[in-house]
């Protein structure tokens, strides 16, 4: 070991980069950080944007991330992309409208109750005609 | 002859459900398999955010987060249901709701009131239903979940829990065991749980007492946001997951379903035939009695 750390790049819908590498460069919210192994333990959140790989014997690997966490330990790095567009403003109308779309689903109850209640008579409707059929079956 | 005919357009509606039945049941089997593997590749990030949470509770930080500080009373409780968003998948969302109708009885003989976040239609419908008080919820989340349509509402109950509208949150959903077996499970999901870091603990080698991080550009909004990822991720784990078990259990009731319509069409065939033999049978006595007369 020494020079060489594992480099993990996840989203929460896949794993998108695993592997050994020798150096890394990341863009940190506070500018770009490049990482060596034994690098002291450091989180940080990162920006949109290219993070460059290299591994051993290879080319160098360019992977686009859209901003997410960056995880160092002396030998293993973690970065956990997001996979959409984050910041704070954006997520606060997102739960703005997911409140609303609450209220208004609230407030049209009745609609809802009505439809629920007549799949309910339509389910029992049909169970009836089944049981009449059955019986008139039997009474043949 | 009276029956026969309608005996034969029966088993032919019978037949056309059976097409239907056969045909969603290997729809649902393919969209099973793409469920699982969604399942599995949402499983490396949860494991990763879950190390590294684990690390920040063993580093020395100078700050605690509100997820992770257990409270004294509990009063109100948030909970999220994930359901399936349609029907038609046997007894998979009547499940995680009589499970979910259990505890919401046992908090409110201790006086404790419930708001509730609804993932998926069912739930969404039920809990409206029941006049539960519903917070926020997304329906319409189709085959492919992402992240992004479930922040909004997990916000809601995320920023609950920070305003100290609620002491505890809970998530249900249904858990995938295999393509037979679905268990409708209840999680606690705020404060987190110490065993549930624990777990992944002993796997990375724990770093000794002591130490911390560093943090770009402070430890406040760094910590906040992992705490965030890692209860959304949490919550996103709990849909692949509900959505994997929507599919086999909607494979298996189908397959069900198929199998009844072959038991009936072979009922309906035997007694189809026996009416027609009958009928030929009573005609030819009916010959033969008139050519004995004559």
């Amino acid at each position: 070991m020494g020079t060489i750390f594992h480099l993990d790049i996840v989203s929460p819908e896949e794993s998108i980069y695993s592997g050994p590498v020798e150096f890394m460069v990341a863009p940190a919210l506070m500018g770009e950080v490049g990482i060596y192994p034994r690098h002291t333990p450091m989180l940080t959140k990162i920006k949109s944007g290219m993070v460059r790989i290299k591994a051993q014997l290879k080319e160098e690997e360019l992977i686009y991330v859209s901003g997410g966490m960056l995880e160092v330990q002396p030998d293993i790095v973690t970065i956990l992309a997001d996979t959409a567009v984050r910041s704070h403003d954006l997520d606060e109308a997102k739960a703005i409208e997911a409140k609303q779309a609450a209220e208004e689903a609230l407030k049209n109850r009745e609609s809802d109750l009505d439809y629920a209640r007549a799949q309910a008579e339509l389910i029992e409707a049909t169970a009836q005609l089944a049981a009449i059929e059955k019986l008139r079956k039997r009474g043949h | 002859m009276a029956g026969s005919r309608e005996i034969r357009t029966k088993i032919s509606s019978v037949k056309n459900t059976q097409k239907i039945t056969r045909a969603m049941e290997m729809v649902a089997a393919s969209k099973m398999r793409k469920a699982q593997d969604r399942m599995k590749k949402a499983r490396p990030y949860g494991e990763k955010i879950r190390n590294v949470a684990a690390h920040m509770s063993g580093a020395n930080t100078e700050y605690r987060h509100p997820f992770l500080i257990e409270r004294d009373t509990v009063k109100r409780i948030g909970i999220i249901i994930v359901t399936s968003d349609k029907g038609l998948c046997g007894g998979l969302n009547t499940n995680v709701l009589r499970r979910v109708v259990g505890a919401m009885k046992a908090w409110e003989a201790e006086g404790e009131q419930i708001e509730v976040s609804c993932i998926g239609n069912k739930g969404l419908g039920f809990m409206s239903r029941i006049n539960a008080n519903v917070i926020s919820h997304v329906v319409g989340l189709g085959d492919t979940p992402d992240m992004e349509s479930l922040i909004g509402s997990v916000k809601v109950v995320l920023d609950g829990y920070t305003e100290d509208r609620f002491d505890r949150v809970y998530i249900f959903y249904n858990r995938f065991i295999n393509t037979m077996k679905q268990e409708p499970v209840m999680e606690q999901l705020l404060p987190l749980s110490d065993e549930r870091m624990q777990d992944e603990d002993q796997e990375s080698n724990k770093p000794s007492a002591a130490w911390d991080y560093i943090y770009e550009p402070e430890a406040k909004p760094v910590i906040d946001d992992i705490m965030v990822r890692y209860v959304e991720a949490l919550i996103y784990q709990a849909l692949t997951e509900n959505m994997a078990s929507e599919q086999s259990a909607r494979m298996v009731a189908m397959k069900a379903a198929s199998d009844n319509a072959s038991t009936v069409i072979d009922e309906l065939t035997l007694i189809y035939n026996k009416s027609r033999q009958a009928a030929i049978t009573k005609e030819l006595s009916e010959i033969v009695g008139g050519a004995a007369a004559v």
